[in-house]
């Protein structure tokens, strides 16, 4: 398993993203945004950051990089591609995944640690999560809010898409507990295909026993342990 | 030269700041009168930003040597210690009040943008932020926009550029009412031997400019002052500075690159007085100098004159000397990361600057009279005791009545709890990403002092920003005295070992002998504690004239950012009790003293007393014992006495894992000066039953007495057998405060 | 009467705007090269009941100055119309 971590021009978790997989034993390398080549990555990753400023839209201007030409042939041949906050901002706008991300409905950045629950074991990435967890994961977002019109979130629903929402430390989904507004709490998603994911929290940051909380290791060996069975 | 145009006269040079004596000296050193656009590189380069002529004789009295240091004061953008292993840290704290108070949210940011390009000019990566704000009265509509653009500003700037920012202090009081303090911290890591220098030398080698491209910023007053000389200017002037955090984070890769690349021989940031501060700093300090021809900086729009390419102060710019023959690795580098990249200019051996524009020499200067150190000027400022310091003197204790009952005390709680200074920053906090670079060891465990994991190795930096300046007014003296003390009680509470301080000077206008009096106080007070922590100044900045003709200067705020180095991960200590029945006990003395407490001034409304209890001697032995419990591993938690006094010590502790406490007061001491007095040199620590024994021992062999205080307990905030409020209402009130007053 | 005013809100001239900086730089990037001096501000409409196009206008004037533009950094225009 070779990971690619996608460095586009104001991308700031390339090096977060890298150290952990490194720190996991991983065969990672960081892929230029003007490169046109996967160099044989097998599960590519586009990081948190503020592609291009973030101006225009997030990820609006990162989605037309060299390199997305072929990070969505990969994806289209059912390679495995996450996008992790500035990363699943890219991915819609790519039309990756499906909705938009938009401002928080408190329309403002927010950094601090959240809960998340998931939702479907049906992927590669929560294949062996526990349903019935809290993950305590940091998120800092100011454009973090899923929407999608209603026919789409309920394909989400039906195709058993939705990954991650939103909780409380004990687990409960409820509009208290909706951190950004987001439709149906919705923090973290995959394609119908099951191949592409994008989650708005950052498991990266929660993955180093040093920072008193592995929760989010949890997360990203998913991918791992999945693999090398 | 030619001179096409009338040359200026001392009027012109009293427009832009100079006084008549200097336009003289100048005279003499050019051998005859400046044209235009060298009167006002003079005129920069002599201002206090960039000369320190007003500071600099007291600032030199300051203790700047210690075995760790690897550039010291003055001699680089950022002081650097060594934290060994080959690991050298670069930091630095700066102002940016003045563009602050203006448009406070572009003003933060490219204060943000500022600091942090004087770290990795070095060589070094940012790694932690930090900053100290300082706002007048909450109430004032005016505030309420300043604090929301400043922090919108500096959360925009720092996320975007990614270095998360963990922690800094935020404190209101209607002496800023006019003039906000905004102080950004930044520290870096860098390998030792790797730091690159803001010097040039090497006959014939090339000089850059890369980043943004130069525009109108920042040139106000030269512009108002050409206009002697000149037409008036038809193009308005941009009345402030816009950052661009994207710009800035392709800036610090591409320089860390090309720093890497063994090309350079010296790298420095334009920020204030932009071109002309880089060229000739770096030259005076290489001993040479260049020859540069304006024609060739990218400019943001055209027709710009000398002077205002010279000046601009436009952001997001670096200027590099590189070696010659090497000019396509830096090409290469930066346009990898699609930034300008120019030569516009050589290295001469002449130490003179020469500028030219469309082949014409605009202005000849030589580089070692226009900076601190060479030919510009040095003050010795008069200053004089102001009268309030005596009437402060005369304040006594037994004039306020003491806390009458139970039920006072409920209501000075409150008070407190839900006092802006004293309440919690979340709301300001969380819109600074704190969690990037996954090296915060705060996120899940609170401390008294930042603590900031160095990757690739076991070491940790423990960083702090502090400066009650209520005590500064009090006494300049025992005031920054107390100041740097409390930044190394704070970063000895965290697990870390005092290292070195950076400093940012904030006060009124100079020429006020009162207003310098504050200055050589505070001074006299840095340099007594700093000797005392073994904590050299490495840097920092002056920033005079926060002053307004109605309101007066703001209260003396020489802010203190400390270094401190943690070796090993788990030397750290957080500040929160952990369970229920560990015993709470006091290291140092509780005194009979209210002085300048925030209760005594916004509770008792008296404005007017001393500042504080305190005795360098005792806070030594204090902080020597703090740091043995936590290394004897005898202690579960750990946080200082300062705003607020014991309870809002006790309070905070209890908060984070919604406990309580019970203790008996003190019936030796006023039950104010016991529970809400600010006396320093206080450590609160707790202390669990199997450690009990170990604490006991190495009490027993300390220099500075323990005091039991009582338990930890579930939920209630207990004394003396008396709930003075649950953990749940003391939250409620300290987490809602500022968003009652900014949602 | 109703009238529509619609509103510009955009960076002064003089003033460096990162975001149609970096847009530029996107659509160099899509080969859109003959593209120059991108520069992004706010369009805003909003309707508002006066007795004349004159008051409407003035009213914009001051809903411009005082709250929908920050002079210091941006400058505005607006065509009212009959809603």
């Amino acid at each position: 398993m070779k990971f690619g971590v996608v460095v586009f021009p104001g991308s700031n978790c390339d090096d977060d993203t890298v150290g952990v997989l490194q720190a996991m034993d991983q065969d990672v390398i960081k892929l230029w945004h003007k490169d046109t080549d996967l160099q044989g990555c097998d599960f590519i990753i586009l990081p948190g950051g503020f592609s291009y400023g973030d101006y225009l839209r997030s990820g609006a201007i990162a989605r037309f990089s060299p390199i997305m030409e072929k990070v969505i042939e990969h994806a289209n041949n059912g390679g495995y591609l996450l996008g992790i906050c500035n990363g699943f901002q890219v991915l819609v706008e790519a039309g990756l995944l499906p909705g938009v991300l938009l401002r928080n409905d408190f329309q403002k950045f927010v950094s601090k640690n959240i809960y998340l629950k998931t939702i479907s074991n049906n992927a590669l990435l929560t294949n062996g999560l526990d349903l019935n967890k809290a993950y305590k994961i940091p998120v800092a977002h100011a454009d973090g809010r899923y929407f999608a019109d209603a026919k789409t979130v309920q394909e989400l629903i039906n195709n058993d898409q939705i990954l991650f929402k939103y909780c409380d430390k004990n687990g409960d989904i409820s509009d208290e507990t909706n951190l950004n507004g987001s439709i149906e709490n919705i923090a973290g998603i995959c394609n119908a295909n099951r191949n592409v994911f994008g989650m708005m929290p950052h498991p990266e940051r929660a993955a180093d026993p040093m920072l008193g909380n592995i929760d989010g290791l949890e997360i990203l060996q998913q991918i791992v342990g999945e693999i090398l069975v | 030269m030619e001179n096409q145009e009338v040359l200026p006269t001392v009027e012109t040079a009293k427009k832009l700041g100079l006084l008549p004596e200097e336009f003289d000296k100048i005279k003499v050193i050019l051998g005859r009168t400046p044209n235009f656009t060298e009167l006002s590189i003079f005129s920069v380069m002599w201002s206090e930003h960039c000369s320190y002529k007003n500071s600099i004789v007291w600032l030199k009295t300051l203790p700047k040597d210690s075995p760790r240091m690897l550039a010291k004061a003055g001699e680089e953008n950022a002081g650097v210690v060594d934290l060994g292993d080959g690991i050298g840290c670069a930091f630095k704290i700066e102002s940016h009040n003045h563009p602050s108070a203006l448009e406070p949210y572009q003003g933060a940011a490219t204060g943000v943008g500022g600091i942090n390009r004087d770290i990795f000019t070095m060589g070094a990566r940012p790694i932690a932020q930090l900053n100290s704000l300082r706002f007048g009265n909450l109430d004032n509509p005016r505030t309420k926009w300043l604090v929301k653009g400043v922090v919108k500003g500096i959360g925009d700037y720092g996320n975007a550029f990614g270095i998360p920012t963990v922690g800094g202090e935020v404190y209101f009081d209607e002496c800023y009412n006019i003039n906000p303090l905004v102080n950004a911290f930044s520290a870096g890591i860098l390998k030792a031997g790797k730091i690159a220098s803001a010097i040039s030398y090497g006959v014939g080698n090339p000089v850059f400019i890369v980043g943004s491209a130069t525009g109108k910023d920042g040139i106000g007053g030269a512009s108002f002052a050409s206009e002697d000389i000149s037409s008036k200017s038809s193009e308005k002037l941009p009345a402030v500075q816009v950052g661009d955090p994207f710009q800035e984070k392709l800036l610090l890769e591409a320089s860390l690159e090309i720093i890497d690349a063994d090309c350079v021989i010296g790298i420095q940031d334009m920020g204030a007085a932009g071109i002309i501060c880089s060229t000739s700093e770096m030259s005076a300090k290489g001993e040479h100098g260049m020859e540069i021809d304006l024609s060739k900086v990218p400019t943001r729009q055209p027709n710009m004159k000398p002077f205002e390419i010279l000046l601009s102060e436009s952001q997001e710019r670096m200027l590099i000397v590189v070696e010659k023959g090497k000019e396509h690795i830096a090409k290469k580098i930066f346009d990898k990361w699609d930034l300008n990249c120019e030569q516009i200019g050589v290295v001469t051996d002449s130490k003179r600057l020469r500028f030219y524009q469309d082949g014409e020499l605009v202005a000849d200067v030589p580089a070692d009279d226009l900076v601190l150190g060479g030919g510009a000027p040095v003050y010795h400022r008069e200053y004089r005791e102001p009268a309030y310091f005596q009437e402060f003197k005369k304040f006594k204790i037994d004039s306020i009545a003491d806390v009458s009952d139970k039920e006072e005390i409920k209501s000075v709680a409150k008070h407190l709890l839900s006092h802006p200074n004293i309440a919690s920053k979340k709301w300001i906090a969380q819109q600074y990403d704190s969690t990037i670079g996954r090296a915060n060891r705060n996120t899940n465990a609170p401390s008294d002092a930042a603590v900031v994991q160095v990757h690739g190795s076991e070491k940790s930096i423990v960083i702090t920003v502090d400066c009650n300046s209520r005590y500064v007014n009090a006494d300049p003296e025992e005031g920054c005295a107390i100041a740097v003390a409390e930044a190394a009680r704070n970063i000895t509470c965290a697990g870390g070992e005092p290292v070195a301080i950076t400093n940012c000077l904030n006060f009124g206008n100079p020429y006020v002998p009162e207003v310098y009096w504050q200055f050589v106080g505070a001074i006299k007070g840095m340099k007594k504690s700093c000797e005392a922590f073994g904590t050299p100044v490495t840097g920092g900045n002056v920033s005079f004239y926060n002053q307004s003709s109605d309101e007066g200067p703001v209260f003396p705020t020489p802010t203190i950012g400390m270094l401190g180095l943690m070796e090993k991960p788990d030397n750290m200590m957080t500040l929160d009790f952990k369970e229920d029945g560990d015993l709470i006990y006091l290291i140092g003395e509780n005194k009979n003293d209210i002085n300048s407490s925030e209760y005594l001034y916004s509770y008792r409304k008296t404005k007017g007393s001393p500042a504080p209890y305190f005795d360098i001697e005792a806070e030594k032995s204090v902080q020597e014992t703090v740091k043995n419990l936590i290394l004897g591993k005898a202690i579960q938690s750990a946080h200082d006495i300062s705003d607020g006094g014991l309870f809002v010590t006790l309070a905070e502790s209890s908060m984070n894992r919604q406990l309580g406490f019970s203790i008996k007061s003190d019936v030796s001491l006023r039950q104010d000066a016991f529970l809400f007095g600010e006396a320093q040199s206080r450590v609160v620590v707790s202390v669990s039953g199997t450690q009990q024994e170990t604490f006991e021992k190495i009490m027993s062999e300390a220099n500075a007495p323990a005091k039991f205080l009582g338990k930890v307990t579930k939920e209630n905030f207990v004394i003396d057998s008396e709930t003075i409020m649950t953990c749940g209402s003391a939250i409620e009130l300290y987490e809602g405060t500022l968003p009652s007053y900014l949602a | 009467m109703k009238f529509i005013a619609e509103i510009d809100v955009m960076p002064q001239k003089e003033i460096l705007d990162p975001q149609g900086k970096a847009v530029k730089l996107g659509l160099h990037n899509l080969g859109i090269d003959a593209i120059d001096n991108v520069r992004i501000g706010r369009h805003i409409t909003l309707e508002i009941d006066a007795d004349s196009k004159a008051l409407a206008g003035e009213q914009v004037e001051i809903a411009c100055r005082k709250l929908l533009a920050n002079l210091i950094m941006e400058e505005f225009s607006y065509e009212i119309k009959e809603a």
